[in-house]
């Protein structure tokens, strides 16, 4: 018998066109598997069984009177910080037990209509503020294939869905490698779309200038799948962009098997391979960049040189916003509440009680560098900072078509490392800031696993609204299961 | 000592877009409470403004109006702080990039010369929730937050009470005609927060402000500044230091109260609200608008003086509505008399929309059919009371005053022969008058153009009437 939940997008699809298995079928193999892996995996928050079933069940119906649509039946895991009408959405946080979103967001609203099933909802770090899925106030989620070690974060319920079969795949937002990191962590593929590719109406933001929904999948086809349906300009979303929307499964068309990357020049940022990198992440690297020569790529190192500085910027940008977006979560009209006769002290409690300590550091951290007095040395300083590593990229794409380089400088580490150790947790973001700071696209996908069976991915980068060269690469790089 | 008053305002003016300014909930006024809400203006998770362009539109407009330089590049900044009534804690405005620099309005200054009171700058933002407060507990209706609210912050070029009340009031005009708000001042579309300070004359150096907070009646505004000038005056006449602080103007009691004051500054972190773009308005794009912007009453005022030969009391009342002046301007140049078109339409037709209570856009009457009214009363077709018999009609429903006129054969009589026909019978069926106007009593003869004109079945021009009574008697 055909293990249904081990299924792509693609082979999904196929198996409902041609009749071999029904949506409910699907969905229901699903559910068992989800269900049992909850207590050790955890991967989800909410699991929606009942209305996974309706939709499904719907979905046969259509299906039965000769309708199709692109993902018509295809079950589909969602982060929890997006608003599915109906459902709770509490990204993580205690504060927003209890609401229930009156509304679909715009990326849910597109999945519906292309017929997608809704799972339930993946584990995250608490509004998305870490990269471990520790900081989630409802407990971690484990890495099902290194188990015992972190699926990181922030998506990491939906990388550990992905990952571990519990969804054909999911939805995840990538503010600073909160889709790629834990992509590589848990063995499959990530993207985060160019700033403006995909609408953020109905995400709970995180760092608005920074956040980007994506696609984790099992293979790049299924990634290009999916970003057929999300990409596009949006009206709620006055930052989302009008670019034509190329279909992204014709990216590797007409390429030739045995060179299908032949006239294509990939980048290799020299400061990306520095000190501080995992031998064996350093070997993977080395092996796709191997692997790229022989299917006819050229590589060419370039510099960007202000990476050093991308932590630092990272952290003041997202810290700012973070603090502003965050502020509405009061008590006063949605989530916990900690009733107090004086509003300022209800304020308090309320945000005492429903926060947890990564997210009062950051928003306090925010909160400090908008402050009058020190908003020209961190916040003002950093924007200026933002450009120049903008321009790095730009004079990078200027003499390539894409960047290759390593995703994370070390594989999932133990659940529980370094939980006291903030800055740690930070400065392995180190690889993956920079393209949300620059608003370029990236994807990442697996690079093979560590002697310990850790997998390792390597990303790919491409200028703004480059998601076709990244998938052709992608595509061509892809491992063989 | 003397004292030198010094005033300016920044005044709050409600857009009149039918929907908010980033979401597409309806703006009117007086709904249930909260029945006007969606995800955005209630500050939802995950939910995201959208720029009403309407908004943009209408501020450009005001700018426009009041000869502002309207910036190319503007963008909205994020104003951070808790308080119940803003659904997203913090509020969406501009910081240092306004919509509008710069413009001023001319007022008549105390000494009765003009003068223009200087606008520092127009920018946009949102408005918040409405707070209610009951024993024991508290409610917000957010049918106001995200309202479309200019704010236009003037220099402080005010020395009296009685200049920022004028100064209010051609603000109030110029908006009201540029069509960007209604200006209802019971409904909160225009309130302003008042700074003012004193100094002694011919110093430089500003005095100590005190301002006072979010008021909306113009009447209430001229009370504080009075109440807070000689509270000012009198305690610097006493040698004592004036704190720099925001007052409440209670107008029950009359007085001006301090605010709670918080122990420390303001800190709003104001950075760049990432969630909306930059705006950069092309110069063509601003031409386009500009092409829909009415002249400026104050301009318009002279020109009608000059253009319709009209004095300045007429081209006052006239202008004051935007509409009406339309209405007049449109009649006067088809009739060609600009003062019978003025004296027409400030006595009968606003005695009719008075009458009536009847708005001059809902009646049937257009202003070219009164201009022909007029031009057959000009060219003595009809006579006056004819046309103002006639009005009526053409007010409720509307028609061809020409058309009417030659089939009900209402043109006035004039030839002779008929009318001396009249005229010798009025005179022999009324010997007592004629013997009285010839004894000098010159009312007679008034008497006797009536029964002529009874007899004419009121055609007959009255002067004509006159003339040929007076040859008859010998006078």
């Amino acid at each position: 018998m055909m293990e249904l939940n081990k299924l792509t997008i693609a082979e999904a699809l196929a198996g409902l066109r041609s009749g071999a298995f029904t949506s409910v079928e699907l969905t229901q193999a699903l559910l068992k598997t989800m269900e049992a892996s909850q207590k050790d995996i955890h991967a989800y928050v909410t699991i929606d069984a009942e209305g996974a079933l309706a939709q499904a069940a719907e979905a046969d119906r259509r299906r039965a009177a000769g309708e199709d649509a692109p993902l018509l039946g295809v079950p589909i895991a969602v982060k929890d910080n997006m608003n599915v009408k109906g459902q709770p959405c509490t990204a993580s946080s205690r504060i927003l037990e209890g609401y229930v979103a009156p509304y679909d967001a715009t990326v849910i609203a597109k999945l519906r209509a292309a017929g997608a099933v809704f799972l339930g909802r993946t584990n995250m770090d608490e509004f998305a503020l870490g990269s471990t899925t520790q900081t989630s106030g409802f407990g971690p989620t484990e890495n099902p294939v290194a188990r015992g070690c972190v699926p990181g974060g922030s998506s990491g319920g939906s990388a550990a869905a992905v990952g571990g079969d519990l969804a054909i795949a999911a939805l995840g937002t990538d503010t600073g490698g909160s889709i790629r990191q834990p992509a590589s962590h848990c063995g499959i593929v990530g993207v985060k779309p160019t700033y403006g590719r995909v609408s953020r109406y109905g995400v709970v933001a995180c760092a608005s200038s920074l956040d980007q929904v994506g696609p984790m999948t099992k293979t790049v086809e299924d990634a290009a799948l999916l970003m057929n349906v999300l990409a596009g300009p949006d009206p709620m979303d006055a930052t989302s962009l009008d670019e034509p929307v190329p279909d992204y499964t014709q990216a590797w068309a007409g390429a030739d098997p045995e060179r299908p990357l032949a006239g294509m020049t990939l980048g290799i940022p020299k400061e990306y391979y520095g000190e501080g990198l995992d031998p064996e992440v350093r070997a993977l690297a080395e092996d796709a960049k191997a692997r790229a020569i022989a299917l006819g790529a050229t590589l060419k190192e370039v510099s960007l040189p202000h990476a050093s500085y991308g932590i630092p910027t990272y952290y003041i940008c997202m810290t700012a916003e973070i603090s502003a977006n965050l502020a509405r979560f009061d008590g006063v009209r949605y989530g916990l509440r900690v009733p107090c006769d004086d509003v300022v002290e209800q304020y308090r409690r309320t945000r005492a009680e429903g926060f947890g300590a990564e997210v009062k550091r950051r928003v306090l951290l925010g909160t400090f560098v908008l402050s009058s007095g020190y908003y020209d040395a961190y916040y003002g300083r950093a924007q200026k900072v933002r450009t120049l590593i903008r321009r790095d990229f730009e004079a990078a794409f200027a003499e390539c078509d894409a960047l290759l380089a390593p995703v994370t400088p070390e594989p999932a580490w133990p659940l529980g490392a370094y939980q006291d150790d903030p800055i740690r947790n930070y400065l392995s973001d180190v690889l993956t800031v920079g393209v949300n700071l620059a608003g370029c696209c990236a994807l990442a996908l697996p690079a093979g696993q560590t002697k310990a069976g850790k997998p390792v991915g390597v990303q790919l980068i491409g200028p703004n609204f480059g998601e076709m060269a990244l998938f052709r690469v992608a595509k061509a790089l892809e491992l063989k299961k | 000592m003397d004292y030198e008053v010094v005033i300016g305002l920044e005044t709050h003016v409600q857009l009149k877009t039918r929907t908010k300014m980033f979401c597409g909930c309806g703006t009117s006024f007086g709904a249930s409470p909260n029945s006007h809400v969606c995800p955005v203006c209630l500050g939802y998770p995950g939910a995201l403004p959208s720029m009403n362009r309407e908004a943009i539109r209408y501020t450009v407009m005001a700018g426009l109006m009041l000869g502002c330089k309207i910036a190319d590049y503007a963008k909205f900044d994020r104003k951070n702080y808790f308080y119940p009534d803003s659904s997203k804690d913090y509020q969406i405005t501009q910081l240092d990039h306004p919509l509008c620099l710069g413009g001023g309005v001319d007022i008549t200054g105390e000494d009765g010369a003009r003068k223009t009171v200087r606008i520092h700058h127009i920018h946009l933002e949102e408005d918040v929730g409405k707070l209610t407060h009951r024993a024991g507990c508290s409610g917000v209706d957010f049918n106001r937050a995200g309202v479309p609210l200019m704010e236009i912050v003037s220099q402080p070029d005010l020395r009296s009470a009685d200049e920022a009340i004028a100064y209010l009031t051609a603000l109030r005009e110029m908006m009201i005609y540029a069509g960007v708000s209604e200006c209802n001042l019971e409904e909160g579309n225009m309130r302003s927060d008042v700074n003012v300070s004193l100094r002694p004359r011919g110093q430089t150096a500003y005095g100590t402000k005190v301002e006072i907070k979010n008021m909306n009646t113009f009447s209430g505004i001229h009370a504080a500044l009075l109440f807070e000038i000689e509270r000012q005056r009198a305690a610097l006449e006493a040698g004592q230091t004036l704190r720099q602080e925001t007052r409440r103007w209670d107008p029950d009691a009359g007085e001006t109260f301090p605010m709670r004051s918080k122990e420390n500054a303001d800190d709003y972190r104001y950075f760049p609200e990432p969630d909306l773009m930059p705006i950069a308005l092309s110069p063509e794009q601003v031409a386009e608008w500009a092409k829909a912007l009415p002249e400026a009453p104050a301009a318009r005022r002279e020109r009608m003086m000059a253009d319709y030969g009209i004095p300045e009391y007429d081209a006052g009342v006239l202008s004051a509505d935007r509409a009406l002046a339309d209405f007049f301007e449109a009649a006067a140049k088809r009739c060609g008399n600009g003062k019978l078109a003025s004296n027409w339409v400030m006595a009968e037709v606003l005695a009719l929309t008075a009458k009536t209570g009847k708005a001059l856009a809902d009646a049937a009457l257009t202003p070219e059919a009164l201009g022909d009214l007029l031009r057959l009363l000009e060219a003595k077709t009809i006579n006056g009371p004819t046309a103002k018999a006639l009005l009526p009609e053409l007010f409720e429903k509307g028609g061809d005053p020409e058309a009417i006129v030659r089939e009900r054969g209402l043109g006035q009589v004039s030839d002779t022969a008929a009318l001396e026909a009249f005229v010798d019978a009025a005179l022999e069926a009324n010997p007592k008058v004629v013997a009285d106007f010839r004894a000098g009593k010159q009312a007679a003869l008034g008497f006797l153009v009536g029964q002529v004109m009874k007899q004419s079945k009121g055609k007959a021009s009255p002067q004509m009437v006159q003339r040929l009574l007076r040859t008859k008697l010998g006078v």
